[in-house]
């Protein structure tokens, strides 16, 4: 009965508490609303953190020819131009002024010799663009809206994990879910909820997502009736430690690269010079010596190619390795140390630039990033889909739902650009808010029927009341399965026949993860959360492979062995996924709206 | 190449617990997080452990491991003796929730009570400031904090003495210190750091500097210029006739 739980009610409820969902209930709360805000971790852990490199906003500080119109072009030729045009458009506008506040909350970003905020290469960016603070940049910022928004009025619930939205008819109108600490349910009733959970990373093998990118924001929003958008975009980024096992997927920042670090293979050739894209190839130096000159902010010079977008390094990182020249454990050689060669005390220099890199190695690999090359590989990185939202006011088709961050889709296209995250969180987190806020104040609480929660409540335990032992098994085996079939089958280079495999593999899993069982209490007990994260898990899993088998060329994230070009015909359409009436996943291609003239303008100009 | 370990992890909850031991293989490279989850996946599906990024940068999983704070995602294997049984306890300055898990809610309630940033005026029309690398430096160390707790869990203040309501503990000195110390901040903590907030009952023994593992120099570059400023606006003769006799306004 839904009296027996314990039921907070809010105006605007967050789910999530990275970048996108602090910033989110920040602007609700700024809005007057009563806000209540649920971590899966404690407030301050989310994966925001390990965000390295910086945030891309084209404020000018270090190359004045910047601006959005150029910030606006790069992203939108990163995504493969089927990103939502109006966020490209937002983003590149909004996010010097989502920089700047955060300055005024007490972010302390690295800075220019005039005392400005510093801007750094990255990849697909034309200019100097990401501000930074060395390579820890994501904990910056979840520290600055964390240490603002605690003195906000909002309710922080931390430890919490939703498990179900809450509806009534059409509407969201609220959340339930789970206490860690104690296993307590409890109802969340909100006139507004926004999603911002962030990855889905974990239902790859080899990812640099935690645990908890397990797409709950993208599941429950597509069973609450959302429709999800173009989840075949996924980035596997160049760069994730390889060695030792462990640490396998974590990540190694672009940032490496921006500094001077180059990619070898093993006989020592940098490989990235023997296949830059045609539409790259304007903006590419085939001089080494050009390239260098770039990292180390010559205005003249043109970027060296270990700086090409995501997608494009990672594959001809995996050229490599299948091609039997790579590194002794499976991946390539990304070289910091050669610049010595041209910088007095480069040692110190490169521990300045790159701190948490130099201790991450040290640390994990017991490898001296200032004297030895690192061992690299791709790794499950991002996902550029996610739940479809209004470019405005990310409300997503879900009357009561809005969604921003990762979990929501459109910005980045088929590929996102380095540094064009957190400035996401921070432009769309605030939209969200804003527009959530603005949805509570025009519309009254709703009911929430005892039924829902008494039926979520059953899926949520019914694991504990699968008999353990012979014929049964646990929630663990089942997440390993998964993983490694979508590694294999729906990964970095992809085929039709693989995928098929796939999608049939995930009936079967699902099957079995229905019947997982699990011993115990209600109370930290890894094991259950572990077996209702495998339903987020195969939900996004399913949507992945079915939006991968209908794009039949390749783009961005998206690469298939079996249709290596692209199909100026697939760049008119977006792929939408939504939970049909009979409870199955439906696919359906939808025309991408028409881009404005002036926006067409500012990418001719631009090329 | 595999060896096999033992690993003595402490199971129980606030009421009671104590030691149990798993033996288990590992191979090349492993940290103490990895073993643990071995563990938790084959062997304790309901093993509590908190961690998140596995990667040093959100400090959830702190724990003891023989005896020493530690972040067990990065406490390599091969920096441990083997040899003898490996004892993984959670902190022990906070209550216990579960097995490695301890409710660490104390500090974010005494976070909230620190004045928050309070910035000048902005320095150009546009609304923005201007700051030197150098002017910053100092704060941007104290900013590297990924609030593990470690040194909280080492402070005997609050691990032997239990003085949770009278000493903020060294996070929250760096916390205060990054604020103080922010070239932008008009704020003044100091009456408070003397009070309520105790940073008198730090007698920089330094064990918080030596567990930290961002390397933050916690007790010279921010706990001791923090006491210097309480002495001077407290205990300096001149300062008190100086503040006597000043013009008011």
């Amino acid at each position: 009965m839904a009296t027996n739980y314990e039921t907070f009610e809010y105006d605007v409820l967050v789910i999530g508490a990275g970048g996108a969902g602090l910033r989110a209930a920040i602007e609700a709360s700024a809005a007057g609303m009563k806000v209540g805000l649920i971590c899966k971790s404690l407030l301050g852990k989310a994966h925001t953190v390990m965000a390295e490199g910086g945030m891309a906003a084209a404020m000018g500080n270090v190359d004045d020819r910047d601006s959005w119109k150029v910030h606006f072009a790069d992203t939108m030729r990163g995504g493969q131009y089927v990103n939502n045009w109006r966020m490209a458009e937002l983003h590149a506008k909004e996010a010097p002024e989502r920089v700047h506040e955060l300055e005024a909350w007490g972010a302390v970003f690295d800075r220019t010799k005039e005392g400005k905020i510093s801007q750094r290469n990255f990849g697909g960016h034309r200019y100097p663009r990401l501000a930074h603070v060395g390579d820890r940049t994501g904990l910056e910022l979840i520290r600055t809206l964390q240490d603002h928004g605690i003195h906000q009025g909002i309710t922080v619930h931390m430890e919490y994990t939703i498990v179900s939205l809450l509806k009534d008819g059409e509407r969201v109108v609220g959340a339930f879910g789970y206490d860690r600490e104690r296993g307590r349910f409890r109802i969340f009733k909100a006139k507004a909820v926004v999603v911002c959970t962030g990855g889905l990373g974990r239902c790859y093998r080899v990812t640099s997502n935690s645990w908890e990118g397990t797409g709950d924001g993208v599941s429950l929003a597509y069973h609450a009736g959302a429709e999800l958008l173009d989840m075949e975009f996924i980035q596997f980024h160049p760069t994730g430690m390889i060695w030792p096992p462990s640490v396998m997927g974590i990540l190694v920042t672009e940032s490496v690269r921006g500094e001077g670090g180059v990619l070898k293979n093993k006989e020592g050739r940098r490989f990235m010079y023997d296949d830059i894209p045609e539409n790259y190839k304007s903006q590419t130096s085939l001089d080494p010596e050009e390239g260098w000159r770039y990292t180390q902010n010559d205005k003249n010079a043109k970027r060296p190619p270990e700086l090409l977008t995501r997608d494009h390094v990672a594959r001809c990182i995996n050229r490599e390795v299948k091609a039997g020249r790579g590194s002794p454990h499976g991946g390539v050689f990304l070289d910091i140390a050669w610049i010595k060669e041209k910088i007095p005390n480069s040692a110190e220099h490169i521990k300045r630039k790159l701190p948490s890199m130099y201790h991450q190695f040290m640390q994990l690999a017991n490898l001296d990033i200032t004297k030895e090359p690192m061992e690299v590989g791709p790794t499950t990185h991002y996902a550029m889909g996610g739940i479809r939202v209004n470019g405005d006011t990310q409300a997503t088709n879900v009357p009561g739902l809005f969604a921003a961050g990762e979990c929501a889709a459109g910005l980045h296209g088929a590929n996102r650009l380095g540094g064009n995250s957190l400035s996401d969180l921070i432009v769309f987190g605030k939209r969200a808010g804003e527009y959530a806020a603005k949805y509570a104040k025009e519309n009254p609480a709703g009911n929430v029927s005892e039924d829902q929660v008494a039926t979520a409540y059953r899926e949520a335990v019914e694991p504990f009341e699968h008999p353990a032992g012979s014929g049964s098994e646990g929630p663990y085996q089942v997440q390993y399965d998964l993983q490694n079939m979508m590694q294999n089958n729906v990964g970095i280079v992809r085929l039709q026949n693989e995928m098929e495999t796939a999608l049939a593999g995930i009936q079967q899993l699902k099957a079995r993860a229905a019947k997982v069982a699990v011993q115990g209490h209600l109370e930290y007990n890894p094991g259950w959360h572990t077996a209702i994260d495998l339903k987020h898990l195969l939900t996004v899993a399913e949507a992945i492979t079915m939006a991968s088998l209908d794009r039949k060329e390749s783009r961005g994230g998206h690469f298939r062995e079996d249709y290596p070009n692209k199909d100026p015909e697939a760049a008119k359409y977006n792929s939408v996924i939504s939970k049909g009436a009979d409870g199955s996943m439906k696919f359906r291609r939808e025309p991408i709206p028409p881009m404005p003239e002036a926006l067409k303008q500012v990418i001719e100009e631009m090329k | 190449m595999n060896k096999t370990v033992t690993f003595r992890i402490w199971r129980g909850d606030a009421t009671a617990g104590k030691f149990v031991d798993y033996t288990t293989e590992i191979t090349e490279g492993l940290v103490v997080l990895d073993v643990v989850h071995k563990i938790q996946a084959t062997q304790a599906n309901d093993l509590a452990c908190s961690w998140n990024c596995k990667a040093g940068k959100c400090g959830s999983c702190s724990a003891e491991v023989n005896g020493m704070p530690k972040l067990m995602c990065m406490t390599r294997m091969d920096t441990l003796d083997i040899s003898k049984p490996i004892t993984i306890e959670p902190m022990r300055a906070f209550p216990s929730v579960r097995d490695l898990v301890t409710d660490v809610s104390w500090n974010f309630r005494v976070k909230t009570k620190i004045k928050k940033f309070k910035p000048r005026t902005p320095d150009a029309p546009d609304g923005t400031w201007r700051m030197q690398q150098e002017d910053v430096d100092r704060v941007q160390e104290f900013r590297k904090c990924i609030e593990c707790f470690l040194c909280q869990d080492v402070c005997h203040v609050l691990r032997d003495h239990h003085k949770h309501e009278e000493f903020i503990g060294p996070r929250f000195l760096v916390y205060t210190a990054a604020l103080e110390m922010h070239p932008l901040d008009t704020e003044d903590r100091i009456p408070e750091l003397k009070q309520a907030h105790g940073i008198g009952f730090c007698n920089i023994t330094k064990c918080c500097t030596k567990v930290c593992p961002e390397h933050i120099t916690i007790t010279d570059n921010a706990i001791i210029p923090l006491k210097e400023r309480v002495v001077d606006e407290f205990y300096d003769p001149f300062g008190w006739l100086w503040k006597a006799l000043r013009p008011k306004g």
